[in-house]
């Protein structure tokens, strides 16, 4: 017979007051493992879909030229010119050091173009890549251009030329058909027709040319302005622009939502020690005449507070385990709600920090009533006497 | 008469350091428990209660004391004050020597621990522990091997036979067993002194006389036992018997006048 036992005795045969105090501490524990988990999951997932997300790397000739906006990004040195940059120098970007933590490379061919009698942008690209880039670029009815003969127009283009899926247009002595519209992107976007690169290269007469680069790099590895300067040096004709505000704002946006649920942790965790700490204290509030029974017969104060200690220890313990066990379930349950493609991360780490926080805070929020049920007088504990 | 702490079995007994010549022994012996001018007043709401109003007693080694008298008379705050649990508001308690509430802080809790057995009104079992971790309790906070200390319990319980019940919770004994489980927890200890506030006054009659055989045995065997108890039907059993009225000895059986209120 020891403290400890005497503790195991007590929560084994007394289940219903271990089960409230194990259940008080779980269910704060399984939200803490949920928040965490389901952040993790997240936070992989968002980084993983704004890699590719738009461009952060734009390159285009070196000019000084007036500067052109296009989608909301200054492009940099571009004019409205007629400085291109060959496509076949495009190749030397494979061999940068950092070409692994590059997503997407989308080349286009910019240039003004007369249709229905009026002057319009041209925009040839690639179209694979380009609605790689472009995720929230979509066409309604029809689908983008699959061959050299094929245009989509964006929404305010069509509108304003009178074009409708299967209509048939001409430029530069060339004829395209229309097999889609672009759905509204509020962007410049909508006043462009686009079409393969190719085709875009014959009618504006730029064989093999391109206009500027469009590369989407990986927020993982390398960071971007290293990656931007690789390929300056690969292309030393170019200029290349790191989008860096864009990437900032971009991890800001998924730090911030990472500090909301570290907040959000926090306060759990303080309602938790309190739960704790009322639990407790009414266990040894209720436990009075034992106490005095066991100071009675020679327990000395610090025996009285090492038994509350120990049983708060062993409790929490098992709702660390039992908690960590029920946070993961309910991430297995809520994460598909709210991140489709998010896949749950296991971290036996986790699992780990969940029992130390577990243990920490019950340790901590009933060392008071411990302390205070040491300090109990016995003959006002027993009464009797 | 100071006193020494001194380690024995790596636990710590108070024993006095007078001189262990035979005539002070002796005299231990016959002022076993010492009691000098004790007094306990208690705040109350209005007016402050005075439970005991100086009480003067010696009680030899291996007596059985029985202390009587009505409620409100100050059985249980002297039973209380002899136990070290409750400081008096003047006056002495020494126990073989051992002056109480001179011992410095936790030492008090050593000396019930070792000195002492407790057998309280109403059992005060441990609901969540059976009849044999109850009787191993006081041997929680003792460094000895586990195996010791459960043989130990193991024989007080059959000594009050009920080592067939040893497994049984507080919850599934009658109370006359429950009774007899924390007379033997308060022996596990082997103390010199006993104390026991009304152990029978939950129990009917034909239960009340074997657990009245039982602390009979235990003196015959040598214990210092000293019982409260209103109960005058076991005043037989005592080989002395004190009435405290109002807080103070009021007389000794048989010398009371009849109508002293027992």
């Amino acid at each position: 017979m020891t403290l400890l036992t005497v503790a195991l005795n007590n929560l084994r045969r007394r289940k219903g007051r271990a089960a409230f105090l194990v259940a008080g501490l779980l269910i704060g524990v399984g939200t803490v493992v949920a928040l965490i988990s389901i952040t993790q999951s997240m936070t992989g997932q968002t980084k993983a879909n704004l890699q590719s997300f738009g461009a952060n790397i734009v390159v285009t000739p070196r000019s000084k030229d007036v500067a052109l906006s296009y989608g909301g990004v200054s492009a940099g040195g571009v004019s409205v010119g007629r400085q291109s940059l060959s496509q076949a120098d495009l190749a030397r970007i494979d061999t940068i050091p950092s070409r692994a933590d590059i997503a997407t490379v989308a080349p286009q061919l910019v240039g003004a173009v007369q249709v229905k009698g009026r002057r319009v942008l041209l925009l040839g690209v690639q179209p694979e890549q380009q609605f790689k880039l472009k995720r929230w670029w979509s066409v309604g009815a029809g689908h983008a251009p699959t061959s050299d003969h094929e245009l989509i127009a964006g929404a305010a283009a069509a509108r304003t030329l009178g074009l409708t899926m299967g209509d048939y247009v001409r430029i530069g002595g060339r004829r395209f058909t229309v097999t889609g519209v672009l759905n509204e992107t509020g962007s410049q976007d909508d006043s462009l027709l686009i079409v393969d690169l190719g085709a875009a290269q014959q009618v504006l007469d730029e064989p093999g040319q391109v206009t500027l680069v469009e590369i989407a790099a990986l927020y993982a590895g390398a960071p971007v302005a290293r990656i931007a300067g690789e390929i300056g040096a690969a292309l030393p004709q170019t200029k290349v622009t790191a989008m860096q505000e864009a990437v900032k704002s971009r991890q800001h946006a998924v730090d911030q939502f990472r500090r909301f649920t570290y907040a959000i942790v926090g306060v759990v965790i303080a309602i938790e020690a309190l739960v704790v700490f009322l639990t407790v204290m009414g266990s040894v509030s209720e436990r009075t005449r034992e106490i005095g029974v066991f100071r009675a017969i020679g327990f000395r104060r610090v025996h009285i507070t090492r038994l509350i200690l120990i049983e708060a220890l062993i409790a929490s313990a098992l709702a660390g385990v039992l908690g960590y066990a029920a946070g993961m379930a309910i991430t297995s349950i809520v994460l598909p709600l709210v991140a489709q493609s998010a896949e749950v991360a296991w971290a036996p780490l986790l699992g780990l920090a969940a029992v130390v926080l577990a243990v920490a805070i019950g340790g901590l929020a009933s060392l008071y009533p411990a302390l205070h049920a040491g300090k109990m007088d016995p003959t006002e504990a027993l009464r009797a006497l | 008469m100071a006193v020494v702490m001194r380690e024995t079995d790596q636990e710590t007994r108070p024993e006095a350091s007078a001189p262990a010549g035979p005539s002070a022994q002796d005299d231990r012996a016959v002022r076993f428990i010492d009691v000098q001018g004790l007094e306990k007043t208690f705040a109350g709401d209005g007016a402050p209660v005075h439970a005991l109003r100086g009480l003067d007693l010696t009680v030899p080694e291996g007596s059985f004391l029985g202390v009587m008298g009505q409620s409100g008379s100050g059985k249980s705050t002297f039973l209380a004050m002899l136990g070290g649990l409750s400081h008096p508001t003047a006056g002495s308690i020494a126990v073989d020597g051992i002056d109480l509430y001179a011992l410095p802080g936790e030492r008090l809790a050593d000396f019930r621990r070792e000195y002492l057995g407790f057998v309280f009104q109403s059992f005060n079992l441990v609901p969540y522990l059976t009849a044999l971790e109850n009787v191993t309790l006081p041997l929680a906070v003792k460094r000895m091997p586990s195996a010791q200390k459960r043989a130990r319990a193991l024989d007080v319980l059959e000594r009050v036979g009920l080592a067939d019940r040893r497994g049984h919770l507080p919850g599934k004994l009658s109370g006359g067993e429950q009774e007899r489980v924390a007379i033997a927890r308060a022996l596990v200890n082997e103390p010199p002194l006993i104390l026991a506030d009304e152990p029978t006054g939950a129990l009917d009659s034909e239960t009340t006389v074997e657990i009245m055989d039982l602390f009979a045995e235990l003196h015959r065997e040598g214990n210092t036992i000293v019982m409260v108890t209103h109960n005058p039907e076991i005043q037989r059993y005592f080989d002395r018997t004190i009435v405290l009225r109002d807080g103070r000895l009021d007389c000794e059986l048989p010398a009371c006048s009849t109508d002293t209120p027992v």
